[in-house]
C-alpha cells in the first residue's frame, strides 16, 4: 500500500507543479484581460453626418450634440457664365438636429422653397453590431411632417390649414461594409395634403439609396437617390439624383454636390423634384454641418 | 532520492507563487495642449501587471475606451488620428529597472526607471519612462507623465489644424494594483 502511495504522492505533487506553471503563463496580461474572448461592438461612422446628401443617414447625431446644418441649392449650372453657373440663385434651409439619445434625434428645419418648416423624428430600431451577438444591419425608422408658410390670399388654398401639411415615414436599413464603403436602403412615402392638379398624386412611394465610400479618413465619395415607384406624375416628376463628397475639416462637415433636387425635405425632394439629369437641369449645391456639444459625453468603448 | 524530489517539486512549486500585481481599472489621461481648446481624453480601463520579483511590467489600453467631452472629438481621436479600428490598443511591455531598490512590502515611496518597447498606433518604439511607485497597504501605486512625439508613431496631423494640435501629446498614466491571489 505504502509502495503505492509514495509513487501517486509524487505524480500528483508533480502535476500540481506543472499546474501552477501553467499557471504563471497564464498571468500573461492579454489572457489575464481575457481578449480571446469576442465582445460585441457597434459598428459606427457608417457616414460622416446624419444626413446622406438629401435624406437621412443611418448614422444618427450623438446624445447631448446639437448638429447646426446650413444646406444651400443654387441656380442650374448650365445657365453659364452670365448666370455664374447658378451661384446667382440660392435657395436654402436651416436646421438643427438634437441627440436626445442615442437612438433618438430630434430635427427642425426651414427652407426658402414654398417658405417650409419641416420637423422629424428618427428612432434607431437596431444598430449594426460585430463580434459577439453581432447584428448585420442597422434598421432606423423616421417620421417628419411638413407646413409651408406663405401666405394666404382669398384666391388660393392656404386659408385652409391642413392644405399646407405635408407628411413622410421611412425606414432605413444600412450597412457598413468593412472600413470604407456604406449602402442603405430607405424605403419612403410621401404624403401631401394639397398637390398642384389633379393629375398629381397625393401619396408617393420612393425606394431610396444612399452609398458612401472612403477615400481617406477625411474624405468621401457620396451618393444619394431616391427613384420613385409609385405616384410620379408622367414628364413632371424626376427622381432625385445627387453625387458629392464629403470633407471633414475639425469641427465641420462639408458636403459638395451637384444635384437636380432643390427641396431639401423628404416630401420636397420626393414630391416636388421637376429637374431632370437627362436634361442637364442640374445645380451645385453645398451643406454644411457643425456640431455642438450641449451634454458632456460620459461614454466610452467608441 | 525521492524526498529530494519531493523538495525540489515543493521548491518549484513555491517559486511560481511569485509576486504579481494586476489591475484593469487604472488611468491613461491623452493631453494635447492646443491654443484652441481642451483636448483631453480619459481611459479608465487601463490594465498593467507587475511582477515584483523579476521588475517586468506590462500595460494594455484600449485606444477605444477613451473618453472625451466632445463626441466628435472622440470620433476624430479613433477614426483619424490613432485609427482604433486598425490598431485597436497600445501595450508597454517593460522592466523596472531598478526593482530591487523598491520594498514592495513596505510602505513607502520611490521613483522608479523604467525601460522597455512601446506599441502605438501600430508602431513599436523603444522607451524610457521615468515615474513613481508608491507601496501602500499592500497596493501598488504607480504614476508616470511622458511627452510623445506624434510624428513618431506616425499619427498625421492634417495641414488644415496644424495650428490647433499640437505635435506632442502628454500621456499620464495612474495605476493602482492589487496583488494577485
Amino acid at each position: 500500500m505504502n509502495k503505492l502511495i509514495k509513487p501517486l504522492l509524487i505524480a500528483l505533487l508533480s502535476l500540481s507543479a506543472i499546474n501552477t506553471f501553467a499557471q504563471d503563463n497564464k498571468d500573461d496580461l492579454e489572457k489575464l484581460l481575457g481578449e480571446d474572448q469576442p465582445k460585441k461592438e457597434y459598428v459606427k461612422n457608417a457616414f460622416k453626418s446624419n444626413r446622406v446628401i438629401q435624406g437621412h443617414s443611418m448614422e444618427m447625431t450623438g446624445k447631448g450634440v446639437l448638429d447646426f446644418r446650413i444646406l444651400h441649392r443654387f441656380g442650374e449650372i448650365k445657365g453659364g457664365w452670365r448666370e455664374m453657373f447658378g451661384l446667382d440663385q440660392a435657395s436654402m434651409r436651416m436646421g438643427f438636429d438634437y441627440g436626445v439619445h442615442k437612438n433618438l434625434t430630434l430635427g427642425i428645419g426651414r427652407s426658402t422653397v414654398n417658405k417650409e418648416v419641416d420637423g422629424y423624428v428618427k428612432y434607431r430600431i437596431v444598430q449594426q453590431s460585430k463580434g459577439a451577438k453581432s447584428f448585420p444591419v442597422s434598421i432606423l425608422l423616421i417620421s417628419g411632417a411638413t407646413m409651408q408658410s406663405l401666405k394666404a390670399t382669398s384666391n388660393n388654398y392656404l386659408s385652409d390649414f391642413s392644405n399646407r401639411l405635408g407628411y413622410y415615414h421611412q425606414m432605413i436599413v444600412g450597412r457598413k461594409m468593412g472600413d470604407k464603403f456604406t449602402l442603405q436602403v430607405s424605403p419612403t412615402f410621401v404624403h401631401r395634403n394639397l398637390v398642384a392638379t389633379t393629375s398629381d398624386n397625393n401619396n408617393m412611394v420612393a425606394i431610396g439609396i444612399g452609398a458612401r465610400a472612403k477615400l481617406t479618413n477625411r474624405m468621401a465619395l457620396i451618393l444619394d437617390t431616391y427613384p420613385i415607384v409609385y405616384g410620379a406624375r408622367e414628364a413632371y416628376n424626376y427622381f432625385p439624383l445627387s453625387l458629392g463628397v464629403d470633407i471633414e475639416t475639425g469641427g465641420h462637415v462639408f458636403q459638395l454636390h451637384i444635384t437636380n433636387s432643390k427641396g431639401m425635405n423628404e416630401k420636397a425632394f420626393i414630391g416636388e423634384t421637376t429637374q431632370n439629369w437627362g436634361k442637364g437641369q442640374i445645380q451645385i449645391g453645398f451643406n454644411l454641418s457643425r456640431v455642438f456639444t450641449i451634454v458632456k459625453n460620459t461614454e466610452g468603448s467608441w | 532520492m525521492k524526498k529530494l524530489l519531493f523538495s525540489l517539486l515543493l521548491l518549484a512549486s513555491l517559486q511560481t507563487q511569485a509576486q504579481k500585481y494586476f489591475t484593469k481599472t487604472g488611468t491613461t489621461i491623452f493631453n494635447s495642449k492646443s491654443p484652441v481648446e481642451k483636448i483631453e481624453g480619459v481611459n479608465k480601463a487601463t490594465a498593467c501587471l507587475l511582477d515584483t520579483r523579476t521588475g517586468s511590467i506590462d500595460f494594455i489600453v484600449q485606444i477605444k475606451s477613451f473618453v472625451f467631452e466632445k463626441q466628435l472629438m472622440q470620433e476624430h481621436f479613433n477614426e483619424n488620428y490613432l485609427e482604433s479600428d486598425k490598431f485597436p490598443k497600445a501595450n508597454f511591455k517593460g522592466v523596472i529597472t531598478n526593482h530591487t531598490a523598491i520594498n514592495f512590502t513596505k510602505d513607502g515611496d520611490y521613483n522608479a526607471e523604467v525601460v522597455g518597447k512601446m506599441t502605438l498606433h501600430g508602431v513599436t518604439k523603444d522607451v524610457k519612462f521615468a515615474g513613481k511607485i508608491s507601496v501602500k497597504g499592500g497596493k501598488v501605486i504607480i504614476t508616470s507623465s511622458q511627452m510623445l512625439l506624434l510624428q513618431d508613431y506616425k499619427i498625421a496631423v492634417p495641414n488644415a489644424v496644424k495650428d490647433k494640435v499640437s505635435k506632442d501629446v502628454k500621456i499620464t498614466v495612474n495605476t493602482t494594483l492589487e496583488l494577485m491571489k
